[in-house]
């Protein structure tokens, strides 16, 4: 077939190819920092894989192409199907799944190479053993964790926290077992031995299972975020042991993303990510203090909600993730429609952990038409309450708690809000009042300037918008 | 490439990944994690590599599998990604444009 293969592996040229795909990969996450520009961003980034894949597919000595081209295929179809048929709310599994895979991907060369060092006898030098047996690790614990992922995204297993006694003790185990397992192999290396490091692949596979299995479903965001930076690391690994330009840049890219996110992430819950991985919150409803008291609330109908919505000047919608399992935002859609054609000001305040993953919330409304410049930050839209006429919480609940700021003993005191209780009036759009991910009474269902609407948020939604249109 | 060699690059790799990526709004960040799904999907250079130079069976099938495991991410990343940031293109603003109203599910 391609018999004639023209590029030397490390050679001059192929190398100045990968440096082209890089700098556009690097181009394309630039043109990612607005939405107008960032869609031909991700096709720059796609035109640099795609040179960087003719690249290595021209490299001298290359063989087996039958199979290069069963795999290219069958993951190109999946792929493809996957992406046209997933539903943005479903975003969260997706991209859970491409982390496992790609870090799948790369435990499997890291074994390839190990094998191919074995065959060729003799002792693999540790410039390229220690980086492969990198790769190997924290390839196999972002596909075995990516996976658990998927599974509690996917509620193939329960989303709360499962934990096994002594945890802990047992992940420490685990992690200090596979790293003795890798220095004994980096340092009999004459040959490697394959036995140990398939070891080394299933003992990390064992921790990345234990490590997310634990944390509960508020905190996947951070667990998405965490595992793309693993998978970006184990990349960047790979390339080192393969001294592969392109590899080396793109994998630490992507590992650099996954870190910032992750760290923004925290941020966002005021949570230290250690607290997040071992502290297995979010799931056991914490032991309700003043469990005897009955506050009073104020409860408001469909059609005073209309009224309140349809004679003031600013509107501002709070969704969480309450909305996207409703499927309420094409509702909300609605009624934000409405309000503007009667010439009020609608806007989108966004928390940064409002879904499943970050900027999800973001995606679910852009799919719903909402227009990107009415997408706040909370940062932005914080400043902006006080003058805000009706604040709309819907489906959301700890993000809006006053008790944040208010209480130091609360367990999320301290965690940014957005602080919808300093609108001059609040309607929450909630079926009851049950406590949310953090399993504490949220104050702002008390306040003297919030009406609750008691209700499932797309019927309520809807039912607001008929009653506005009606006025 | 000497060791070093690659050290210095990957340290400076991990400078412009921050000053890049800390640019990006908050609004668009499950399409930059989508992206950055596919941009790993570099991987598949090592498959093809391993695969393009595998002389036994074992090798065959995991070499095959890295390979369509980074084309899953090459392909199914980038479509995705094009398809969520084709949401956030700017729309007309007309004034009762009902269309696509129906398909709301």
């Amino acid at each position: 077939m391609i018999a004639e293969a023209v590029l030397k592996p490390g050679g001059t040229v192929a190398t100045a190819l990968y440096i082209v795909a890089f700098s556009l990969f690097i181009l394309g996450l630039k043109q990612g920092t607005h939405p107008t520009t960032a869609k031909r961003g991700n096709m720059i980034a796609a035109v640099g894989m795609a040179v960087a894949v003719v690249t290595t597919l021209l490299l001298d000595g290359m063989g087996n192409w039958g199979l290069i081209i069963i795999g290219l295929a069958a993951g190109s179809a999946i792929g493809a199907y996957a992406s046209i048929k997933v539903k943005m709310t479903e975003m969260p599994q997706m991209v859970a799944l491409y982390n496992g895979v790609g870090g799948g991907a790369v435990a499997l060369i890291a074994w390839s190479e190990i094998r191919h060092g074995i065959n060729l006898g003799g002792a693999v030098p540790l410039e390229d053993l220690i980086p492969t047996l990198f790769a190997a690790i924290v390839g196999s614990v972002s596909f075995w964790g990516s996976n658990i992922a998927f599974a509690k995204l996917q509620d193939l297993i329960p989303t709360r926290p499962i934990g096994v006694p002594g945890q802990q003790f047992i992940n420490a185990i685990l992690g200090i077992g596979v790293i003795v397992l890798a220095v004994i192999i980096a340092i009999d290396n004459e040959p490697p031995s394959e036995l140990l490091f398939i070891l080394i692949l299933l003992g990390a596979g064992l921790l990345g299972n234990l490590v997310v299995l634990p944390i509960g479903g508020a905190d996947m965001p951070v667990v998405i975020s965490m595992l793309n930076a693993f998978t970006g690391l184990s990349a960047a690994a790979a390339g080192f042991a393969l001294g592969n330009v392109a590899l080396i840049v793109a994998g630490t890219l992507v590992g650099s993303s996954g870190t910032i996110l992750t760290m923004e992430m925290a941020t966002a819950m005021n949570r230290s990510i250690a607290n997040i991985l071992f502290s297995g919150f979010g799931g056991a409803p914490v032991a309700a203090g003043g469990d005897g008291e009955q506050r009073p609330v104020t409860s408001i109908g469909a059609q005073d909600a209309a009224i309140k919505l349809a004679y003031a000047d600013s509107v501002v919608i709070v969704p969480g993730y309450g909305l996207a399992v409703a499927q309420a935002q094409h509702a909300v859609k609605e009624v934000a429609d409405q309000l503007e054609k009667r010439g009020v000001t609608v806007n989108y305040a966004i928390h940064p952990v409002a879904g499943r993953m970050p900027g999800h919330m973001n995606v679910l409304l852009a799919e719903a038409d909402v227009p990107y410049e009415n997408l706040k930050e909370m940062d932005e839209i914080n400043p902006e309450m006080p003058r805000v006429d009706v604040a709309v919480v819907i489906g959301a609940n700890d993000v809006t708690n006053p008790a944040a700021k208010n209480d130091p003993n609360s367990p999320i005191a301290g965690m940014p809000i957005i602080e919808v209780s300093e609108a001059n009036e609040v309607i929450v759009i909630k079926r009851s009042l049950s406590t949310g991910f953090a399993g504490i009474d949220n104050d702002l269902f008390y306040e003297p300037n919030t009406s609750m609407l008691f209700a499932d948020a797309k019927a309520a939604a809807s039912e607001v918008a008929a009653e506005i249109e009606q006025l | 490439m000497s060791v070093m060699t690659e050290v210095t690059i990957f340290v400076l790799a991990v400078f412009v990944g921050f000053e890049v990526i800390s640019k990006v709004p908050t609004t668009l960040h499950t399409p930059l994690m989508s992206q950055t799904n596919a941009i790993h999907g570099i991987v598949m250079l090592g498959g093809l590599i391993v695969l393009g130079y595998a002389s036994d069976p074992l090798e065959y099938v995991i070499g095959t599998i890295a390979v369509a495991f980074g084309a899953i991410n090459i392909v199914g990343g980038f479509l995705v990604t094009d398809r969520m940031l084709g949401m956030f293109a700017k729309k007309p603003k007309p004034k009762a444009d009902d269309k696509g109203k129906g398909d709301g599910k």
